[in-house]
């Protein structure tokens, strides 16, 4: 692969910003710590749902799904594996059940796809639930030493293969190929493109990544069950935080989720009954007033300054 | 000696529900052979050209690409074996500039290049066409001939065996017709085997050696294009029955 | 046939909601993703009018009616038709659509529990038992289902006897060839999501006699109305009501006899069978 001299640029600032970030622990300051977490959760989540909904178009609510296979990966494993064997584990299991979901629904419209999607964790949680009751327990326990800390730290480093991944195949044909079905589908299998695989593959990776970010975040819950591991508010989440940055650069989720993730937590420790009024009226702003994200709004003011300057 | 045979129909039939948008359909293309297929509006052409590129599965029949079976076969797969089209409304790419939008045909086509190498093939094909100076404009600034240049360019940069043009010549102003005629022409002077849906009258008349005409999905005439288009039934077929 | 009337009288109700849903799709093209929200907002009017003032949940249809109307119908106008305008091709106005429809939901979701709280609401209307071939079945439900019923064969006649419901077909086959026919396509869309949130918002208020409900289940109804949707067949009346009976049988029998927690898992069972089998609905030509 030929690297030119802005690719080393940017890798250079990506690596420094990551080891910046790796500082914050440092600090001591437990809340900090537990913040850094969630942010670095979030920015992985919305990374990698970004590397498939992007160039794609197609809005995946599954997020909550796979995440919640990691954390059950994670927490029926435990007591027969090590922790590190069941991460890629839970990228596999996460990856192949992804696969299955967009064989079947990724050759249709995009509503089919949404549909799916929403009720994917809802339905992996009917069937975790019934599954322990036939078994007669409830829950599981996930006991390690690690610390907040740690896990952050292996966010960091989850967060910075993430973004390798994604940059790598934003320069692969793969990447290419996508960008064409984002913008025409039926010219893209007209010049010879696979659309269905393209597509599934970056679902997979998507669906992989949330798995292990799931099977990370396990031993924070300590005690998993069906309803802590399924959250469906988690999917609406990551996708409003990686709209809200835009999904049309490596970098938009990353300036979505971050104040977006500042503003969930000022919000629901103050007003705990209003986070979903705050959802909802954060989907309308972004239709409306921000459509593309940071990232848009970015691109439209350097567009502006660069008529201006041609005028000029 | 003639030529080898490139693309073949037999029976080829498509429904729409109760409707038989082509109706048992059988033709030959051969090797560097331009094909007009004519036709009244409604009468099944671009359904034809359809089948052939696997935008539609066909109903019944066969057909075939240089004897290998294509009938069937996904659209992308066909494209892979060397039959690229233009769409009858044209189709970029909008969020691409001219080039990526060439390129685009030279990475998944036919024959596949990547990188560099594909970059300058695209680059040649748009010198080709004559649009190399806008090879970095976007799609939104052009030209109505120019956003159909680059759609030919693109269907061209895979090395496509055989072209499928659906009204390629269509909405264009009296220059820009003239202009669009050379550059089929100059394709044709290349050797290029060519399938054309087209109603403009010269184009067919001056690009065209042989022509299927279909009426009401079938094909009710073939042969050299001068004889086609002197035959009664073919004349009866463009202008009603009242008139011949 | 325990099961089967059960699961029968459910899938009546169900086809209420789906139709609705189906309206709005079919005609205005608009996947209204906070469809089952509008279902709660009507259930919600008929257990306060209730409790408050003993009104017959029978009653309140003719009120919730008109309002839910209305305010489907400001909703298209001021939000979603907008979004049809500047919309540049189907799969931006999807995308716009879904994102706005679940911005909606969640704000109504919202705003109900701010208002009424997250509770769980029910009350107690005709909660009699009544005996149909020998079993016993609420009388709330039987009732419900021949509200629905009655509905639904209103709606269908309508749909191909009236003037109007004849140009909501032509639109939902093809809008381009509606316009060309003479037929405002804009304002038909409008009121045909005015129309079919009032259809969802009646339906709520019927389910509300049986069915126990809190402000957030909204988003279960949209997903089962949206499956019922896609297995009747977009724009289909008699496909839709197929799929809800089959939908309320299916997800009766899984309940009774394996586990009722699993109604959902039964109803994606369903779902995908008719992805991979017939994606273009039971009643559907094979897709062009």
């Amino acid at each position: 692969m030929n690297m030119k001299k802005g690719d080393w640029k940017n890798l250079g600032w990506g690596a420094a910003l990551l080891a910046f970030a790796a500082l914050l622990p440092l600090t001591g300051d437990g809340y900090l710590i537990s913040l850094g977490v969630s942010i670095a959760m979030y920015v992985v989540l919305a990374t990698s749902w970004a590397l498939f909904s992007g160039p794609t178009h197609y809005i995946s609510l599954a997020t909550a799904a796979f995440f919640g296979v990691g954390t059950y990966v994670m927490g029926s494993g435990i007591e027969y594996i090590s922790y590190w064997a069941l991460l890629p584990i839970a990228g596999l299991i996460g990856g192949l059940i992804a696969a299955l979901v967009g064989l079947a629904t990724l050759r249709l419209s995009g509503v089919y796809f949404v549909i799916f999607t929403l009720g994917l964790a809802e339905m992996t949680r009917q069937a975790v639930t019934w599954y322990q009751n036939q078994t007669g327990h409830k829950g599981t326990y996930v006991l390690t030493d690690l610390t907040d800390p740690d896990i952050y730290w292996q966010l960091l480093v989850l967060a910075g293969l993430v973004f390798l991944l994604g940059w790598a195949i934003g320069r692969s044909k793969l990447g290419f190929a996508l960008r064409i079905i984002g913008d025409d589908e039926d010219v893209a299998r007209h010049v010879g493109i696979n659309t269905a695989l393209s597509k599934v593959a970056l679902f997979v990776v998507s669906g992989a990544t949330a798995a292990i970010v799931g099977a990370m975040i396990a031993p924070r819950f300590i005690y998993i069950e069906p309803a802590t591991a399924f959250t469906p508010m988690l999917s609406f989440q990551v996708v409003i935080m990686a709209l809200l940055g835009g999904t049309g650069r490596l970098w938009g989720p990353l300036v979505g989720v971050i104040p977006f993730t500042l503003l969930w937590e000022a919000i629901s420790s103050s007003f705990p009954n209003q986070t979903t009024l705050l959802l909802g009226l954060s989907f309308l702003a972004i239709v409306y007033l921000l459509p593309g994200g940071f990232v848009g709004l970015y691109d439209r003011l350097k567009g502006r300054a660069a008529r201006r300057s041609a005028m000029a | 000696m003639t030529a080898p045979t490139v693309i073949s129909l037999r029976g080829a039939t498509k429904q729409f529900g109760g409707l038989v948008a082509v109706d048992n359909v059988s033709f030959d293309v051969r090797e560097h052979q331009v094909l007009g297929l004519i036709g009244p509006n409604g009468s099944g052409k671009s359904t034809t050209l359809n089948l052939i590129s696997g935008a539609l599965p066909a109903t019944d029949g066969d057909i075939t690409l240089r004897g290998g079976t294509i009938t069937g076969l996904p659209a992308r797969e066909i494209a892979r074996k060397g039959v690229s089209r233009t769409f009858q409304l044209v189709r970029l790419l909008p969020s691409m500039n001219v080039l990526e939008n060439v390129m685009a045909g030279a990475v998944f086509g036919h024959r596949r290049r990547w990188g560099a190498s594909a970059e300058r093939h695209a680059l040649q094909v748009l010198e080709k066409i004559g649009m190399a100076d806008k090879a970095k404009a976007s799609v939104g600034q052009l030209t109505y001939i120019d956003t159909k240049r680059v759609e030919l360019a693109r269907a061209l940069s895979g090395e496509t065996e055989v072209l499928l043009l659906d009204e390629w010549l269509a909405g264009l102003n009296p220059t820009e017709l003239t202009e669009g005629i050379d550059l089929i022409h100059q394709l044709r002077d290349e050797g290029r085997t060519i399938i054309l849906v087209e109603h403009v009258m010269d184009a067919i008349r001056s690009l065209c050696d042989t022509c299927v005409v279909m009426s009401s999905g079938k094909k009710i005439a073939e042969g050299s294009t001068d004889d086609v288009l002197s035959d009664p039934e073919v004349i009866r077929a463009y202008l009603g029955d009242d008139d011949a | 046939m325990d099961i089967l009337i059960t699961g029968l009288i459910l899938g009546g109700t169900y086809a209420l909601i789906a139709l609705g849903l189906n309206l709005q799709y079919g005609v205005s093209r608009i996947m209204n993703l906070a469809n089952g929200e509008m279902l709660v907002i009507g259930a919600f009017a008929a257990f306060t009018l209730f409790t408050v003032g003993q009104v017959s949940p029978l009653l309140t249809i003719f009120l919730v009616a008109p309002l839910a109307y209305v305010l489907n119908w400001l909703i298209y106008r001021i939000m979603l038709r907008p979004l049809v305008k500047r919309a540049k091709n189907r799969g931006m106005l999807e995308v716009d659509a879904i994102l706005t429809t679940f911005g909606l939901s969640f704000v109504m979701v919202g705003i109900m529990i701010w208002a009424f709280g997250g509770d769980y609401f029910s009350y107690s209307y005709l909660a009699r038992p009544i005996t149909i071939f020998g079993d016993n079945y609420g009388l709330n439900r039987v009732v419900a289902f021949g509200c629905a019923a009655l509905l639904c064969a209103a709606l269908y006649l309508w749909l191909n006897v009236s003037r109007a419901g004849m140009a909501i077909r032509a639109v939902s086959v093809s809008p381009e060839n509606a316009r060309l026919v003479g037929i405002d396509v804009p304002k038909l869309s409008a009121r045909a999501f005015a129309l079919g949130g009032a259809v969802t918002a009646v339906g709520g208020a019927v389910i509300s006699t049986f069915l126990t409900l809190d402000a957030s289940t909204g988003v279960m109804f949209t997903m089962k109305a949206l499956i019922i949707v896609i297995m009747g067949g977009v724009g289909d009346v008699r496909g839709t009501i197929l799929a809800a009976l089959v939908l309320g049988v299916g997800e009766t029998f899984v309940a009774s006899v394996i586990d009722p927690g699993l109604t959902l898992v039964a109803a994606y069972a369903l779902f995908i069978l008719i992805l991979l089998f017939r994606p273009q609905g039971f009643f559907g030509r094979k897709p062009t």
